[in-house]
């Protein structure tokens, strides 16, 4: 037999394929840096630390990305992503997925075990506000890093799509900002990227007072909370949809815009998992209405019978949901279950907004004429897990109050059937496309 | 006794003959298909081997529909018909009744009789299986040849490059797709597949492909005698009505299925759509036999009238098609490429020769619209085209068709400035431009 031997893989290495394993192996350095930080060694010397455990992977990270960026041309990049172990939820997925959880567990209950490493953050908390790091800084700055660094991924990827590429820097500008650099300064815990009832306490009566107290800024900050939630709110929503908040502005769809990005495929798309995800998250919000309602009535009415219980119910509350929902699982799970579980299926903020889409917005995404094929990639790439397909094969309006108005689903489309417009609400449900029945 | 209706393939023609007639009507409705039990959606079989979707992806609808409907799938091969006794053979041995039947087994690809043809690693792309074989014959492999300039080619060609396989591509045609394409668009498309690493050969054809002592593929020769070693030979010079199952039926056929513009075949209660089908005259300005997903879907929206006892005239309607050439999307709407008497051409690309807008219109009214990297409204587009506008109402009026996302770079001014520069003493302005601001207060029935 003289069959020819073929030797697989057997290509030239191109520069870039240098530069990227450069990046990673950075990455891979910088992680091990991270790991002996958990060690008292880091008393040594912070700074040093610190640029070896953080600043190390994120050089790493952004050497690597600038490589996909030269060895590639625009358009969209997702080939391979159901095969590889990271994204499809394979071996890569799964240890990360325990990675991130455990991360979250240590930071939010066992901050004890993070003392070194959070010591390597002195350094930049001193310079910030004059107090030391404690595990709320390291994990501001961590979250705001992962969005800044995976921000740049999520621009080189969708280079060609300047929907994209501004939705991207408004998700790093708005972490960076008003989520990390001003609360880092003000220190007294107030995020201006989040209202109630995401943050359910920024509308509570302590908060009222305490802001209060503290004078003009603080005064400022529960007026600027109010008219977020109460104005603004509605009004954006009205004419933009959900997506001013969750895919532009809002902390936890930065990270889900960004780090979650390729992990969009794993979101459930089944009719089943769309009735659950209505059932979960009207109920959060029902809970969470209730129990502001009674902390209200509790603080005016000095012995109102149910405000034992609703400052129980509160402290529950924010143990299950806003601690293990919205941290844990809503971060930790990134690589099973897509980046928008917690926005999908827990987030009050989202049901309210969902519902002012659903019936008062002038939001939708239409189909362009006859033009759909069935090919799923909309379906397919869409992290609330809506069927689009299902709506864009029928040359329906897709409305629905879980979109976030990522617009990823008109991107990934192969036949530009899909559009993110604003239109007058009248008439946005009806079914008129004459191409398709 | 409710009416038995069979329909011979599951592809988006006999889907959708079946989904119409389930509307209609409470016949017992039978898909028979041996490719696959569920529709799928042929077009994105790609995705599938780029690993962009899984196979549960590119199903157009979740596995319960079927049911809940009613539409019983069989997923069995047809032998043949039985046209006196109206029966359909199955290659199970059984047989199924018809009192209606439609014929919608679409197409099999080309092989004009080659030398080397059968070897092992030389194949079309067209079904599943073909999908199965590809896998398959591209495990490990360096380099892979395609035969043929079409959109399979470069489909194929995409796919193959997402796994790191170098290709070349062998095309007959001095320039990719140019009986489709007009001149610039497919010079376009050349520099963009180059762009891709592809090795595209113009004005080449193949004379043999060569295998190893074990029939596997091992190079091929083109007509100037050169050879390209590869392990994988692509054909994809186009594709043919798959008309197996109608032979030695007594229905006239000849390269398709012959039918009439109601898609009734020579032989009563027997029709066919889609890929297979062959009109005896054709359409004007269409092709005797359309293989495009959008036609086989309007065939059988005629047809399932016709089946439910309205007989209704398949209507061409005004030409759309669609597709993506690598990076590079594609919408055309009427008629682009088709030499119409005395027909002008506006044609405006970028700088960096990655969009293009191509308006082909006469004197009188505006015929066709040709889009690369740029999306326009179908219903716009239509609506112009029907109502025959003239050039300079559709040119004033161009922000309205413009479909690309928000925040996209519009070109319709530079458009409108490249026509007032091509005709002198014109001064058309652009009325109306895509703005954030309207979008935001107007309550007109359009959006924007």
């Amino acid at each position: 037999m003289n069959q020819e031997i073929l030797i697989p893989g057997d290509q030239p290495v191109s520069e870039n394929t240098v530069m990227k394993k450069s990046g990673l192996a950075l990455f891979s350095l910088g992680m091990l840096f991270f790991l002996i930080s958990f060690t008292s060694v880091t008393k040594f010397s912070p700074v040093l630390f610190f640029i070896l455990s953080i600043i190390l992977p994120c050089a790493g990270a952004l050497m690597f990305f600038t490589a996909q960026l030269k060895g590639s041309l625009p358009g969209v990049k997702k080939n391979n992503i159901q095969f590889l172990s990271a994204t499809n939820r394979g071996l890569i997925g799964w240890t990360v997925a325990v990675f991130l959880t455990g991360m979250y567990i240590l930071i939010y209950w066992f901050p004890e075990l993070l003392e070194n490493l959070i010591r390597i953050f002195d350094p930049l908390s001193y310079t910030f506000n004059g107090h030391p790091a404690n595990q709320w800084f390291l994990y501001g700055t961590l979250y705001t890093i992962a969005v800044l660094v995976m921000g740049v991924r999520m621009i080189v990827h969708n280079r060609h799509n300047k929907y994209q590429i501004i939705r991207t820097f408004s998700v790093m500008f708005f972490q960076l900002v008003l989520a990390y650099l001003i609360p880092m300064f003000i220190q007294n815990g107030f995020f201006f990227t989040y209202f109630w009832p995401l943050k359910q306490d920024y509308l509570f009566p302590s908060s009222y007072e305490y802001l209060v107290k503290s004078g003009g800024l603080g005064m400022f900050m529960f007026f600027w909370a109010a008219v977020m939630t109460f104005i603004a709110t509605p009004v954006l929503t009205y004419f933009y949809g959900k997506r001013w908040y969750c895919s532009w502005v809002c902390g936890c769809g930065a990270m889900a815009e960004t780090l979650g990005d390729p992990y969009r495929q794993n979101s459930d798309k089944s009719l089943t998992s769309w009735k659950i995800e209505r059932w979960m998250v009207n109920s959060v919000l029902l809970i969470i209405t209730v129990i502001t309602a009674l902390i209200w009535i509790d603080s005016a009415n000095k012995n109102f019978m149910l405000g034992e219980f609703a400052h129980t119910a509160n402290k529950w509350y924010a143990f299950f949901i806003s601690a293990m929902f919205a941290g844990v699982i809503g971060v930790g799970f990134y690589p099973l279950m897509g980046a928008r579980v917690w926005c999908r299926f827990g987030c009050p903020m989202a049901a309210v907004l969902g519902i002012f889409q659903k019936f008062f917005s002038r939001f939708r995404i239409t189909v362009n004429g006859g033009q759909c094929i069935s090919c799923g990639n909309c379906s397919t790439f869409c992290e609330m897990g809506i069927d689009v397909k299902s709506y864009a094969q029928r040359g329906q309006n897709v409305i629905r109050a879980s979109c976030v108005g990522c617009g990823v689903c008109s991107e990934v489309c192969p036949r530009g059937v899909l559009r993110l417009e604003n239109g007058p609400v009248e008439g946005r449900y009806e079914l008129n496309n004459e191409y398709l029945r | 006794m409710a009416e038995n209706i069979v329909i011979i393939g599951n592809g988006i023609t006999g889907i959708t003959a079946a989904r119409h007639i389930r509307k209609r009507s409470g016949s017992n409705i039978f898909v028979i298909s041996s490719e696959s039990k569920y529709f799928y959606s042929r077009t994105a079989l790609m995705y599938v081997y780029m690993g962009h979707e899984k196979f549960e992806n590119i199903k157009p609808y979740e596995d319960h529909f079927w049911e809940k409907n009613r539409i019983e799938l069989l997923f069995e091969h047809v032998t043949g018909i039985n046209t006196e006794k109206k029966q359909v053979n199955l290659a199970s041995g059984n047989t199924l009744n018809y009192d209606k039947l439609i014929i919608a087994t679409g197409s099999r690809s080309n092989k004009f009789g080659w030398k080397g043809q059968d070897l092992h690693g030389v194949q079309g792309l067209y079904s599943l299986q073909d999908l199965d074989l590809l896998e398959k014959n591209t495990r490990n492999i360096g380099r892979a040849v395609i035969v043929g300039g079409g959109l399979i080619g470069i489909e194929l060609a995409e796919m193959l490059r997402s796994r790191n396989i170098e290709v070349t591509m062998l095309v007959r045609e001095k320039s990719y797709w140019d009986n489709i394409l007009p001149a610039e668009e497919s010079e376009m498309i050349n520099r963009h597949i180059r762009d891709h690493h592809i090795d595209l050969r113009l004005s080449s054809e193949l004379d043999e492909i060569r295998g190893d002592s074990s029939s596997r593929v091992r190079s091929i020769i083109m007509k100037t005698g050169e050879e390209i070693e590869c392990q994988l030979v692509g054909l994809t010079v186009g594709v043919r009505p798959n008309i197996e199952v109608a032979l030695n039926s007594g229905i006239e056929t000849n390269r398709g299925i012959l039918v009439n513009e109601f898609l009734e075949s020579s032989v009563k209660d027997v029709y066919a759509a889609g890929d297979c089908a062959e009109f005896r005259t054709a359409f004007p300005n269409r092709k005797n036999i359309e293989q495009v997903w959008y036609t086989g879907r309007k065939h059988a929206e005629a047809i399932a009238q016709t089946v439910c006892g309205n007989r209704t005239a398949y209507e061409p309607g005004i030409w759309f098609n669609s597709a993506k050439f690598l990076d590079i999307e594609y919408q055309v709407y009427g008629l682009i490429n088709m030499n119409i008497q005395e027909e002008k051409n506006l044609y405006w690309e970028n700088k960096e020769g990655n969009k293009a807008v191509r308006i082909v219109y006469t004197d009188e009214c505006v015929q066709g619209f040709n889009l690369m990297g740029i999306r326009y409204r179908h219903e716009v587009c239509e609506k112009w085209i029907r109502e025959k506008y003239s050039i300079e109402k559709v040119i004033e009026n161009l922000g309205e068709a413009n479909f690309d996302p928000e925040f996209f770079t519009q070109y319709e001014k530079e458009l409108t400035e490249k026509y007032n520069l091509e005709n002198p003493g014109k001064n058309i302005r652009l009325k109306r431009s895509r703005k954030l601001f309207r979008s935001l207060f107007n309550n007109s029935k359009e959006t924007a």
